[in-house]
């Protein structure tokens, strides 16, 4: 596959920073996953942009999930690991009397590839119920993945522009270099 | 307790079987189909039935397609209610499951592409002297009694020397890893995980997520069904036995490259135990062959290489939510043996399987896309399964080694997937209903 093979070359070059302007369809070429059109790797590697509008006066709800997370992290700092996160941030703000939930993301496999595996988690670590204070999110979510999927591909809007600083270098990449790093500086500790 | 009278015998149990035939059908008048089923309702085979003693000479299986059920006469609203991937059919999710290029389905014999494929039916037989009775007999009662159903192809199969044990053309030891469905009294073998809830095979049971649900309507056509994915994947035995002379000069090491990219040695000694040197006694033994893991014993896969094909089709504890991506293979190869001291004579020979589950998108099609095909799978960069990933001659096979790692570069393809289909295998009340439909 042609574009594959340019795509592991591309992949490499991490020492320029790179930017790269996105179709509005979030996509170049269409490409079928298994629960719907897949959104190509960029600098930035691969993410998602959620935008759902809150059920009323569940805000505060919403807000409470920021301690709950810190908390479930700080206990079990490897929870989230199955989504090979970088980043993730959580935003409110309002439009006009309505207030809306941000959910971006920024991780390094496609989100059509581990959906289920994400569904499964939320659920095992209690993530899930933030969702369930979204207008339109399904109710029967946790034994209906697609409902889930389908739910989040219709309130994701895809990115027009992203950067990297280093471009295309997963989470697992930069850790090991971070070890290798502190390794290195043990070693030369040692031969002193 | 799964109900063993109203399952096909198929997915649970291994009938004690050394030849086969799959004969592909199109029902091709209003009405045909059923009565074909009518008549052949009697031979199909139950799990309780199979269970109830090894003796019999043949066993019988039918599957439909989504269009095969259409042709039967479930209804507009009914055919609704299956999954999506079931209903697009293999053919159309060629590139979901990443079977692309000589994989394609523009390429498929037999048939098994077309709108047209509605039925299977599947023969396990003792010998091919039942076999070719049951052949005729079935060739006979199509003539006489079944116009309007014809068989657009068909594939004979037969085990091949050796018999003492499951192997297939490249002559790698087979089966060795299985799951066990919870409920059945069996324990699995050490190192395979816990049983595996009957739901997450069988429609109409709990899952390894909880209650049924979503069902096929209505529930009589659905409880106690199946699905399953067939491939017919051709393997290039001359040219697998190339690849190997190329990468070794002796025999050792020729054997030690075929064990990298399976990731068990062809005596079926995983590597993992044996990263060195073969142990024929190890890949037979059921209570040591399959205990291994690869997060605690192989991180790095010094033994067993990150993208050999046992490590992607069961990455064990290095992947999540193993509990849900379980399957059931059944199947046996095609074609005659190729002697190893013979080069290849142009007749195609492989293996014909079956993936058995209750979710194709979550079970078979996640394996394929993710697990065969993603050249990020592992984050390897530019590596698919060996052997049933789509290989084209641009991807390579990392094998990790002190002090440098070995990687091959343009990994031939060593098989061709030559057809595929998508089958809903009902229960036997199902099986009933269907014939009742008008």
């Amino acid at each position: 596959m042609a574009t594959q093979a340019s795509a592991s070359a591309k992949e490499t070059d991490w020492t320029k920073p790179a930017a790269m302007a996105i179709p509005k369809e979030g996509y170049f070429k269409l490409q079928n996953g298994r629960y719907g059109p897949l959104y190509p790797k960029s600098p930035a590697c691969y993410g998602f942009t959620i935008i759902a509008k809150i059920k009323p006066g569940r805000e505060e709800v919403i807000r409470g999930y920021g301690k709950t997370i810190e908390e479930t992290i700080a206990g079990l700092p490897e929870a989230l690991e199955v989504l090979k996160l970088h980043y993730l941030r959580w935003v409110l703000f309002d439009i006009g009397n309505d207030t809306y939930f941000m959910y971006q993301g920024i991780f390094d496999t496609d989100f059509d590839k581990y959906t289920e595996d994400a569904v499964s988690l939320f659920s095992k670590y209690g993530l899930n119920t933030v969702f369930e204070n979204l207008e339109g999110f399904p109710e029967d979510w946790k034994t209906n993945a697609p409902a889930f999927v389908q739910f989040v591909r219709e309130h994701q809007r895809p990115s027009f522009l992203e950067y990297g600083e280093y471009p295309y270098v997963s989470a697992d990449e930069i850790k090991k270099a971070l070890k290798l790093k502190a390794a290195f500086s043990n070693m030369l500790d040692l031969m002193q | 307790m799964l109900e063993l009278e109203d399952i096909q015998h198929f997915l649970i149990s291994r009938p004690a079987a050394l030849a086969a035939r799959y004969e592909f059908l199109a029902f091709r008048r209003k009405g045909a189909g059923r009565e074909w089923l009518k008549g052949i309702l009697d031979k199909v085979g139950t799990a309780k039935a199979l269970a109830a003693g090894n003796t019999g000479k043949r066993w019988v299986t039918v599957g439909f397609t989504w269009n095969g059920l259409r042709a039967l006469g479930v209804n507009h609203d009914s055919l609704a209610t299956f999954p999506q991937e079931f209903r697009q059919g293999m053919a159309a999710r060629a590139e979901i499951l990443g079977t692309t290029g000589a994989n394609h389905p523009e390429n498929w014999a037999g048939g098994l592409a077309s709108d047209e494929l509605h039925a299977i039916v599947i023969l396990f037989a003792r010998d091919v002297e039942e076999r070719e009775r049951c052949r005729q007999e079935h060739r006979e009662y199509l003539l006489q009694q079944c116009d309007g159903v014809k068989v657009l192809s068909s594939l004979d199969l037969e085990a091949t020397p050796p018999f003492t044990y499951a192997h297939e053309h490249f002559g790698y030891r087979d089966r060795l890893s299985q799951p066990v469905i919870e409920g059945m009294g069996e324990e699995p073998t050490p190192g395979s995980g816990p049983a595996i809830k009957a739901g997450e095979f069988f429609l109409g049971y709990p899952d390894e997520d909880g209650p049924p649900t979503r069902l096929p309507q209505p529930e009589v056509l659905a409880r106690n069904g199946s699905y399953v994915a067939y491939l017919r994947i051709e393997e290039h035995v001359g040219a697998f036995r190339d690849f190997l002379r190329q990468q070794g000069d002796t025999p050792e090491q020729q054997e030690w490259v075929a064990a990298k990219l399976m990731g068990r040695w062809r005596s079926g000694a995983p590597l993992v135990l044996s990263p060195d040197q073969d142990d024929p006694g190890l890949g037979g033994d059921m209570q040591r062959t399959n205990d291994f893991n690869y997060g605690k014993m192989d991180p790095y896969g010094y033994g067993c290489p990150l993208g050999a094909h046992i490590r992607r089709m069961n990455p064990r504890d290095t992947a999540a939510n193993m509990q849900r991506r379980k399957m059931i293979r059944r199947g046996g190869t095609y074609g005659p043996p190729l002697p190893e001291d013979k080069p290849d004579d142009g007749i195609e020979r492989g293996i014909a399987a079956f993936v058995g589950c209750a979710s194709l998108v979550r079970q078979f099609e996640f394996a394929m896309n993710v697990w065969a095909n993603d050249p990020n799978f592992h984050e390897l960069g530019n590596e698919r399964d060996p052997f049933v990933g789509t290989q084209d001659g641009s991807f390579d096979l990392t094998i990790p080694k002190r002090p440098i790692r070995k990687k091959i570069k343009g990994l031939p393809a060593f098989t061709t997937i030559r057809g595929g289909a998508y089958f809903f295998l009902p229960g036997i009340k199902a099986l009933r209903y269907l014939t009742s439909l008008s």
